[in-house]
This record gives C-alpha cells, structure tokens and sequence, in this order.
C-alpha cells in the first residue's frame, strides 16, 4: 500500500511536470487560437541555450535571464514570419506551421548549441526529504516537491494576471475572436508577442526543471508531446484543466507502468515495460471518446 | 402563380413541433403541411425560427417535441442522410459548397447517393466504373444546361461570385432529382436581374419536374409572386398560414413586420 | 505557345473524363514512363537506384497513402509510419509462417492487416476532428511501435533484435541476385527498381482512379463540409472509414516494400514519429489534395538531403566558413521547417499547384500576353 503511494505521489509530481508544459500550450491558444506544436522545442531552445551560456562561464541567474531575452525575440519572429502571413487559415494549418516551426528551432538551437546531453544544476537536489523518508518510508524527492511549488506559484500568477489585469482581459478577447478584438481597438500583434513572450518564459521554467532534473538533450522535445494527452484530458483553453489533466497523466503513467505488466505477463506471457511511451496517449484516446472537450472545455455548437 | 398544375395531398405534415437550443426556445408548437408540387413559402422577421423549421424537415436539428411526416412516415429523429435517401434535397443560408471542388464535382456530389459502383470497382475504373460516371456526368450535365452555368463548369467554386455559387447550390440539390427542395433563402444577396434568373429557375423546376418546394425568401415581390401558400413565423409561433392574399392582410403579419415590406 | 490548347476539343464527356486530357501532357507522360520504366534501368547506376530512385518510390507510396486521407478525407494523421510498421512486420511474418507464401500476396495481405489497423484507428475520427485527431493518431503511432517491439512474437523471438526481412522471389527469379537476360545483365537493383516501380505506378493509378470517382469525391465532400455531406446522403462514417482502410493500406504496403527492397531489415526503429513527419512534410511540400503532389513532395524529400550533404560543404568553404560536424543535419531541419511554413502560408497547395500555374504560363509563352 505504502507502494502504491509512494508511486502515486511521484507521479502525480511528475504530472506537474508537464501541466508547466502545457500551461505554454494553453496561453498560446487562449490567446492566439493556435495550437503550438512548437512549444517542446522552445522548451528545448530554452533549457539548451541556459546550458549553453552556463557553460562559458556565466552564472545561472544571468544565463536566464539572457535566454529570457532570447525567448522574447523568438517571439517577436514567430509573430512576423509565421503568425502574420498565416492569419485567415484554418487551424489545422497554423497547426501543421508550428510542427514546422518544431524543427526549425530544434535545428537551430543544436546547430547553435551541439547536440551533446548536458547536466543543468540549478541548486536543488534530487534527494529524496529526509524527515518524509524518516516518518513514513516513502521516498519522495526534494526537486519534485520544489518543482510543484514553483508550477503553482506560476499558475497562480498567471491565473490572477488572466482574469484582473486590462492585458489578460485584451488577450481572453483575441482568443475569441481576432476581428472583433481589432474593431474594439486591441493592438493583435502586441498582444501575440506578450503572449509568445509569456509561453516563452513557461518554456524557460518547463525547461530548466526538466533539464536539471532528465538533462538537456533532444527527448526533451517528446516531453512536450506527452503535454498533447494533458491537454486533451484538461481542455485546450483552461488553466486549472492543465494542471488538473498534467496531475492525471502523470499518476496515471506511472501506475500504469507498475501495475499492468504483470497483467500482460498473466495472459501472454511475455515481460513489458515502456508503458509511458503510449499510455498517455491512449487514455486520451479513450477520453475523447467519451469527452471531445476535455474535462475544463467548451462544447462548440456548430450553427448550419 | 404557375396555373394548371396539379397540387396534390399533404406530402409533408408538420405537426406540434417544438425545438429548444439550451434555453432558447427556436419553435413552439408549429404545425402546417406543405403539399405535393405546391411552392410553399416560410416568412417571418430574423430569428423567427425559419432556418431551424427547414432544419428539423430534413434532420439536422431534433425536436424536442413533435413529428414530421414525410411520404406517410412520421419520424421524429431522423438523420440528415435518410432524408436524403427519402427525397428530400435543400440549399442553405450561408453556402455550403465544397469550397476545394469545382462546379462540376460539387454538383457530381448531388448524386453520390444514386451511385452504385464500390471503391474498388473505381479504383479499376474500366467497366461499370466508368459506365456509371459518365451517365451519371450526362446527367448533371443537363442540370449545369438548365441552369446556365456551362462556363464555369471547371472553375473551383471558392474563387466564383457570390450570385453564381448560390446557383450552383441549388444546381447541387437538382442533380439529386429530389421530391422536396428546400431552399433557404435562395436571393438572397443578389441583385434584380438574378433575382429574375433565381425565380425564373424555381419556377421552373416546379412546373418541368414537378418537384415541392419550401422557401424561406424576405423578398416580399417573390414570396407574393412565387408561392401557392405561405406559413408565417415570428419567435418561433406560427402566426398566420394561407396563401399569399390571404396573408398580406393579416393584423398579425402586419404587425410582426412593423409594417415594413421590402 | 507549345503548350496551346487551342484546336483540342473534347467531343464526348469520356474524352473530358481522361486523366490527361490535353495531348502535350500525355505526350510528356509517355516519355516519363519510357525513361522510367526503359531508360533508367539502362543507364541507372547502383547508388541512383539504391539510394535514391527505390526509396523515392515508396515514399511516394506512403505519401499517397497520406495524401488520401489527409489530403483528399482532411483527415489529420500522424501515424503513419506505425502503418508501415504494420505491413512491414505483416509481411515478414506471411514470409515466415505460411509456407510456400508467394511475395506478392505477402505484400497484399500486409496492406489489408495495415487497413484493419487504420480502421480500428480510424474509428475515433467519428467522434473527433482536426488536432485531437491527430494526437489519437499518435496513440496509435506509439502503440503500435512500441507492441512491435516489446512482444517478441512479431520479430520471431529473435534475440539480437535485428530481423532480415526474406528475399524476394518470384516464380523462381530471386530479385536480389544478378541475372542475365537475353545477354543483358541485370543488376539485382534492377531487378528490385523495377519491381517497385511496377507495383507504386498500378497503385498510384488505381488511387488517380478513385479520387475523380464518387469515393474521392465523398473524401473531399466530408473534408470540405461535413455537415452539407451528410445532408446530400453522403455516409461520413463509412466515408471516413473507407479513408482509413485504403490509406492505411497503400501505408501498409509501401512499409513492406521499405523493409524488403530497402532496408534489408525488418525494425521497430525504423518507423518512428520522425518518419511520420517527414510523409506529413512531403504532402504538404508536394501538394495535399494532389497525387501528383505526392511524387513531388517525395522528390524533394528525398532529394534534399543529399543535395545539402554534397554542396554545403564546398560552398560553406567558398564563404570561409568552418562547418562543424553534425550541422548539415541541423541545417536540414531549419530548412525543412522554414520550408514547410513558407508553403503553408504562400502556396498551400504546393509544389503540385506551382507545376498548375507553370503549365498555365507555357500556354502563352514565349508571348507575354
């Protein structure tokens, strides 16, 4: 039973893992109605090129700070060459843009960068806390627990900074619906480039946790695929459905990975593992089945 | 009013529908007929409930309440295909052409339900493939003739105006050769002149083929021109139902339009 | 002025109904056809066909297979490459346990087990559309690679991972050994180009066929509009379905042919997320909605690479550039990447509508107006 929790618990800590990587997904097309494939390999380009500037010698705080920079840049090229010429289309081809645009940062941030697997310290160890191990037996680490906090505190904010501030109002209009934000006067492509900027800065976050705690190299990029199963399971516009449905996937993974291979020997026969290459997927698969809006979604009505 | 033809017994009975999206309330208790080869004509201010009634005739939205009978079989859920299959062909408001199709291919899909050859048999194409294309290309063919859009026949109907797309809708539910066509108004947008060409085309798909037709139409000159008997709706009650005579002078009519005819 | 085609009119509606239709472009098929079918097998060296012409080829299988149901259904996928998967290992296992199997309808059966695996995924489509389509589709891209993998029966239990796929015989004529026929001889590469080709040109003709037929027209009716579809009669579930089966089955196919006329081994790893994207990126370079597309799209897929290997380093050198190791493939990826959204925002319909509008321009040329 003790087990069972300690599993539990660990995953539910990885979940919050990738609701930080969803919560990019979900700003982006609260704001922009695109759903940014690209939004893995910006948490790849993050985490790398912090490494990177470490790496010569600048302390962490400045080497993200810089990224930071470098993030909102990327932003601002997004909106001019991807986001501007592409803004009538339909968004299964916004969407295969940004599968383009996936690459395009992978390749220029290893082209940039090397493609070596590096460590990223970022000061918290992943130990496991002493007074938990000591009292109960469970083993649950001090990173995962610092990384949760940091995810709630960024949700919180951005939650507050959603629904109080003028630019989070001006934002929730142009998710929408883009022309009827312009006629009332909204700046759109101000708008997309804080919104970028803001996913960029998630990505930053997403990115050194799962740095520091998986290291930087190319799988981090199938990190932000496993966000897609969050999001299906949480709704693509909500918040609290990312961390809710970033929760669930993760527990559920790694339950999964525990308890069903036994089952898969008793009635094959044959040793598995490697579940969380495709559970996710399928449960969300199952999901949608049952629920095509997500645990936090809209139900669209289509007028004829 | 075309003269001499023979309008028949109820072909379509209507009876006690009532429809609700949420809490809006589109119909309530609407019941009326429309009988075989008669023009009938649905008026009635916006958001009267006019598309909504055209839309639970051929199955896209379900009453909550009521049924519709159609050739004596009273249904009250059917699908949008099975009314197909049972003769029952419509234009919408807001175009619903294949945009990435021509002319001629948007038109050919008015007739996928009367094609009999499977995948396979088109995938080897000689034989009954091609036979039944080229009938069936003879066909539509002779719809693109009757509507005068020989010209454009390959052009992608995306890049056509608005006039001509609408003409091309309509020839899409021709080429099905339906009992019942229901047109959600089919002038809409246009100027005089293909007003003219709409109505002249009506008329006479009425009096060649003798096919029913419902229409929905805010052109009052039309609706008093075209139609055998009309059915007024306003806030989703039915609010007068008669001919066109009868209906111009009806208090209610009147006042539901606040007085003002186009 | 060549290209006029003025003078050529089609009096009867089969005349309007040929896939070419205008004389200049079946004459310029008749000669595609003669230099593929005659003039490459003379001339074409090992490294053409071996690295080039052959996985062009089933590329441009796998790319039609997409192209039907993205395309032509606008049924988003990523999972193709778990298609091929299926028929690669399909294929392998008929090879293995059935005795006396003929390849060919080895390949057959594959493509079919590969179609009922599209329908089974296919199924979620009923219910979901555009994007989260396309993540259900990668739960089957996943699974499926990863069952593959992990249950040791698909590879026979072999212990070291790496399966051969069989050689391919027909009628006695082993396709991998040198032949000499009527004193020519013929390279086992050959012997293979030809064989691929003969079975991607009846496929790539037989799905030309049902996209100008009622099938295609129902796919694109249901991609354009779902709603109208179903209120002309067309049946979208079946619709839908039917795109699957026959996606997955050209997928199915052209996997098997990548295992047993490329690679030589029948892997997991080989049908990857990546290659998924990479069919996805040669639809929409070449053109979706377009089967000629898909050939153009695999070209340049194909071609790309190994331009960008041969002449980014000379020309890096003519700009004094020192190019690091490693780079030209992350070079690959920008460009592709770049390309791709490039394509989308200026020519959606790809490289197949740039050749529509070339042709439009030779009608007049050399005149300007």
């Amino acid at each position: 039973m003790q087990f069972f929790f300690e599993v539990l618990i660990g995953g539910l800590l990885a979940g919050v893992m990738y609701s930080l990587v969803a919560l990019g997904f979900v700003l982006i097309y609260k704001a922009s109605g695109v759903f940014n494939f690209a939004q893995g390999s910006m948490v790849f380009f993050a985490a790398l090129t912090t490494v990177g500037l470490v790496e010569s010698g600048m302390p962490l705080l400045a080497a993200a700070g810089i990224t930071l920079v470098a993030m909102i840049a990327l932003a601002v090229l997004i909106e001019r060459f991807v986001l501007r010429p592409l803004v009538n289309q339909p968004q299964i081809t916004l969407f295969m843009a940004t599968i383009g645009l996936a690459f395009f940062i992978e390749g220029l941030a290893q082209g940039a960068w090397g493609a070596n697997v590096r460590g990223l310290d970022i000061g918290i160890e992943d130990a496991p806390i002493e007074w938990i191990s000591d009292s109960t037996g469970m083993a649950i680490s001090k990173f995962d627990l610092a990384a949760a906090g940091i995810c709630a505190v960024l949700v919180s904010t951005l939650a507050l900074f959603f629904s109080k501030t003028r630019i989070g109002r001006a934002l929730r209009a142009v998710a929408d619906d883009h022309q009827g934000a312009l006629a009332v006067g909204i700046p759109l492509r101000q708008i997309w480039v804080i919104v970028w900027g803001v996913a960029g800065f998630v990505a930053l976050v997403s990115g050194l946790l799962w740095g520091a705690r998986n290291g930087v190299q190319f799988a981090l990029t199938f990190v932000a695929l496993k966000a897609l199963p969050v999001l299906i399971l949480g709704g693509f516009e909500s918040v609290a459905g990312a961390i809710v449905g970033g929760l669930i996937i993760g527990a559920s993974e790694k339950l999964a990975e525990i308890y069903i291979p036994p089952v898969i020997h008793g009635w094959f026969g044959v040793t598995v593992n490697g579940l969380e290459a495709w559970f996710p997927y399928v449960l969300a698969l199952l999901f949608l089945l049952v629920r095509p809006e997500g645990l936090f979604g809209e139900k669209h009505i289509d007028r004829v | 009013m075309a003269a001499g033809r023979n309008i028949g017994e109820p072909v379509l009975i209507a009876e006690d529908v009532s429809l609700s999206f949420g809490g809006v309330r589109a119909l309530q208790n609407v019941s009326f007929d429309v009988r075989q080869h008669e023009i009938r004509a649905i008026i009635g201010p916006n958001g009267a409930g006019k598309s909504s009634m055209l839309n639970v005739i051929n199955g896209v939205y379900h009453p909550q309440v009521g049924t519709v009978t159609f050739k004596g079989r009273t249904r009250k859920h059917v699908h949008p295909h099975e009314a197909a299959e049972q003769g029952i062909a419509r234009t919408f408001q807001n175009i619903a052409l294949f945009r990435g199709m021509s002319v001629l291919d948007n038109i050919m899909t008015g007739r996928n339900l009367k094609m009999r050859t499977n995948f396979l048999q088109q995938a080897i194409w000689l034989g009954p493939a091609r036979r039944e294309e080229l009938e069936h290309r003879r066909r539509v063919e002779e719809v693109i003739d009757f509507l005068e859009i020989q010209h454009i026949r390959k052009t992608p109907v995306g890049r056509l105006p608005y006039g001509l797309q609408k003409r091309v809708e309509l020839g899409r539910a021709l080429a099905a050769e339906p009992e019942m066509l229901l047109l959600d108004e089919p002038m809409a947008g246009m100027n005089t002149e293909e007003k003219q060409d709409m109505c002249r085309f009506i008329l006479d798909v009425n009096d060649q083929f003798g096919t029913t037709i419902v229409l929905i139409e805010h052109d009052m000159g039309v609706v008093m021109d075209l139609s055998d008997r009309v059915l007024v709706l306003d806030y989703g009650r039915k609010i007068a139902d008669g001919t066109p005579d009868e209906v111009r002078g009806n208090r209610q009519v009147i006042d539901a339009y606040l007085g003002v005819a186009h | 002025m060549f290209y006029r085609e003025a003078g050529q009119f089609r009096t009867t509606y089969a005349a309007d109904q040929q896939i070419f239709p205008i004389r200049q472009d079946r004459i310029a098929v008749v000669a595609v056809l003669l230099v593929a079918f005659v003039g490459v097998p003379l001339v074409g060296n090992e490294y053409w066909l071996k690295a080039i012409l052959i996985p062009f080829l089933i590329f441009s299988l796998a790319a039609l297979g997409l192209n039907i149901l993205t395309g032509y259904a606008g049924q988003l996928s990523l999972g193709t490459a778990a298609f091929m998967a299926v028929g690669a290992f399909a294929a392998y296992n008929f090879q293995l346990r059935v005795g006396g199997m003929p390849i060919l309808v080895s390949f057959a059966l594959s493509g079919l087990c590969a179609a009922l695996v599209g329908i089974v995924f296919g199924l979620p489509s009923l219910r979901i559309k555009g994007f989260y389509l396309a993540v259900a589709t990668l739960a089957c891209q996943f699974f499926v690679v990863w069952a593959l993998n992990k249950f040791p029966w698909f590879s026979n239990n072999s212990s070291s991972g790496v399966i051969s796929a069989q050689a391919i015989r027909i009628l006695g004529y082993d396709f991998g050994a040198p032949h000499r026929i009527l004193g020519v001889s013929v390279a086992p590469e050959v012997s293979t180009y030809l064989l691929v080709l003969v079975i991607v040109s009846l496929l790539a003709l037989a799905a030309k066929n049902m996209v100008r037929s009622s099938a295609g027209r129902a796919w694109m009716a249901v991609r354009d509009m779902d709603v109208a579809a179903a209120v002309i009669g067309i049946p979208i579930m079946r619709t839908k379905l039917l795109a699957f089966a026959v996606s997955s089955f050209y997928c199915g196919v052209a996997g098997a042919l990548y295992a047993f006329a490329y690679l030589g081994t029948v892997e997991p790893e080989a049908f990857t997320l990546d290659l998924s994207f990479r069919i996805l990126f040669m639809i929409i370079i070449g053109g979706v909605g377009s089967i000629l597309g898909s050939f153009l799209g695999a070209g340049f897929i194909v071609l790309f690479p190994i331009f960008l290997n041969t002449y980014a380093e000379p020309f890096a050198r003519l700009l004094r550039i020192e190019l690091p190791p490693g780079m030209v493939s992350n070079l690959e990826l920008v460009i592709f990447g770049g390309l791709i959204v490039f394509f989308l925002a200026v020519e959606p319909l790809g490289l197949a509508r740039l050749w529509q509008i070339t042709k439009e321009k030779l009608r007049l040329w050399p005149f300007p107006h």
